[in-house]
């Protein structure tokens, strides 16, 4: 924020950065070479929803777009939940080696929301993937730094900080991630993880 | 393609704002004039007591810019809580900085049933935000998470900054009217000779001059005081996109605290400027005056802006 808004107290809402997506499928790649993590073909994308009309009818119009290719592909239908913060998750389901029709469908959602003027609203967006041992991971996008982050949860409400230190370490090459460890916010019963 | 902004400015907002800052400044040049001017034909005595204001009333700005998070925090009696010990607290404060693109400030808590929050702390790195055990059990989560886009908007709008450099004026004029009404009280009395008379004289010009700069700028702070508080309501509102949570918000905060005794409510005056709603909130039928004095707008001023938002951001 610059010195004049400081001194007016105005902020900008923050413009999201959408086209870093499509550095996911080649980071799944590496992924599945150096840590035996593969994507479960699950993504979806976090917004805040804005009260009144413009809003739900974009958010309609989304869903149909989406669910209008996946009935063209023959895969699940987009499914929307509400989480317990007011946040909204659209979660698109794909098999498992469709990681690049995952990441067009997650793109699709976000450039709707941009276009219609509500790019602030967006959150985060999150692949999810499982290794043999069946531990849950997720690389979550967060719109606003543009940047990635590994989001590995444990039973109870805990996280397992050194297989996400070791996912960083994986996918630093393939992807921008984020390096400022406080950001990386946890989400919690995210839908598709 | 540009994708057109829902998110207009609000130009009258920022007019309104840019003259009162101009004011604060004019004010600050003419006071600094007239005491250069008044002390033109002076004794060192004098002199040192303008510097010793400048001084002490920088020292203090200084001092209370540094220790802003602490003194409030101890002053609300907050502790300050992990993720573990609240979850659900931390959990929208994430969101929201994640949104806005922010750094996470330290959260706190105040055991106290005054439903209200605050944040403090000279910049967004050493930020508090610290609500109250009250406004929690009272607020529903959409209307929690826009008390904290409020807080959340005066810490990234820094304006614990902006009010103490604007406050420093206020100071300095205060303790110049302390200073010279003492040195008038005890310099006046036993020696009489002429340059003692001339010396007395010059402390009453300053005295004089302090007192009308004191009132202007008090004035003026308070009106930049309203000013912030009406845009952290807008950023807020426009960050979560949820203006009528806000304003829910407001209305249930504002209708408790009217009704609660006013024993609580005076020790909690000196945390006023930043508190969400301000804790001795005036009541109905208040006067033109008594909005002069208030450091935050009146409740039907800030619902109005917020239904103004929500019509702004339904348009098709």
């Amino acid at each position: 924020m610059g010195f004049l808004d400081t001194l007016l107290g105005r902020t900008k809402p923050v413009q999201p950065n959408l086209d870093v997506l499509f550095q996911l499928p080649s980071a799944a790649v590496t992924l599945q070479a150096s840590t035996g993590f593969t994507p479960t073909g699950t993504g979806s994308v976090c917004f805040r929803p804005v009260e009144g009309r413009a809003f739900a009818d974009v958010e309609k119009d989304v869903r149909e777009l989406l669910d209008m290719s996946g009935a063209k592909t023959g895969t699940l239908p987009v499914e929307v939940t509400r989480d317990s913060f007011g946040f909204t998750w659209l979660v698109s389901s794909h098999l498992s080696t469709e990681v690049e029709d995952l990441v067009t469908d997650l793109h699709a959602v976000n450039s709707a929301l941009v276009d219609n003027g509500f790019g602030p609203q967006l959150l985060c967006t999150l692949v999810a993937f499982r290794d043999d041992a069946q531990r849950r991971l997720a690389l979550v996008y967060l719109f606003k730094r543009g940047t990635f982050y590994p989001f590995a949860p444990l039973a109870g409400e805990r996280r397992d900080n050194a297989l996400e230190m070791q996912i960083k370490g994986a996918v630093e090459g393939d992807l921008k991630m984020e390096q400022d460890l406080s950001r990386w916010f946890p989400v919690w019963g995210a839908p598709g993880l | 393609m540009v994708a057109r902004s829902r998110y207009a400015p609000d130009r009258g907002l920022t007019a309104r704002m840019t003259a009162t800052i101009f004011l604060l400044g004019l004010v600050f040049v003419v006071f600094v004039a007239a005491i250069v001017f008044i002390l033109n034909a002076v004794r060192a005595s004098d002199a040192l007591i303008v510097l010793a204001a400048v001084v002490i009333g920088g020292g203090l700005a200084i001092g209370s810019l540094f220790y802003s998070d602490k003194i409030a925090l101890s002053t609300a009696g907050a502790i300050e809580v992990t993720p573990q010990q609240a979850p659900e607290l931390h959990g929208v404060v994430d969101r929201i900085c994640a949104l806005a693109d922010m750094p996470k400030p330290r959260i706190a808590i105040a055991p106290t049933d005054i439903p209200n929050a605050f944040a403090t702390g000279r910049n967004t790195k050493h930020a508090v935000l610290c609500v109250t055990e009250g406004l929690m059990r009272r607020l529903d989560r959409e209307e929690l998470e826009g008390v904290i886009s409020h807080e959340l908007s005066h810490v990234a709008h820094k304006d614990v900054m902006v009010m103490t450099v604007a406050s420093f004026l206020a100071i300095i004029a205060g303790l110049l009217i302390r200073f010279s009404f003492y040195g008038e009280l005890f310099g006046g009395g036993g020696r009489r000779n002429s340059n003692d008379q001339n010396s007395g004289l010059i402390l009453l010009a300053i005295l004089a001059v302090s007192i009308v700069v004191y009132a202007i700028s008090f004035l003026l702070i308070r009106l930049l005081s309203r000013y912030r508080e009406l845009s952290a309501d807008r950023s807020g509102a426009l960050l979560t996109g949820q203006p009528s949570a806000l304003a829910s918000a407001l209305q249930k905060v504002s209708g408790t605290i009217a009704r609660i005794p006013t024993k609580d409510l005076r020790e909690a005056q000196p945390l006023n400027a930043f508190f969400f709603v301000p804790a001795l909130s005036a009541r109905e039928g208040q006067t033109s005056i008594a909005n002069l004095f208030s450091t935050h707008p009146p409740l039907e001023k800030r619902l109005a802006q917020l239904a103004k938002i929500s019509q702004q951001l339904s348009r098709q």
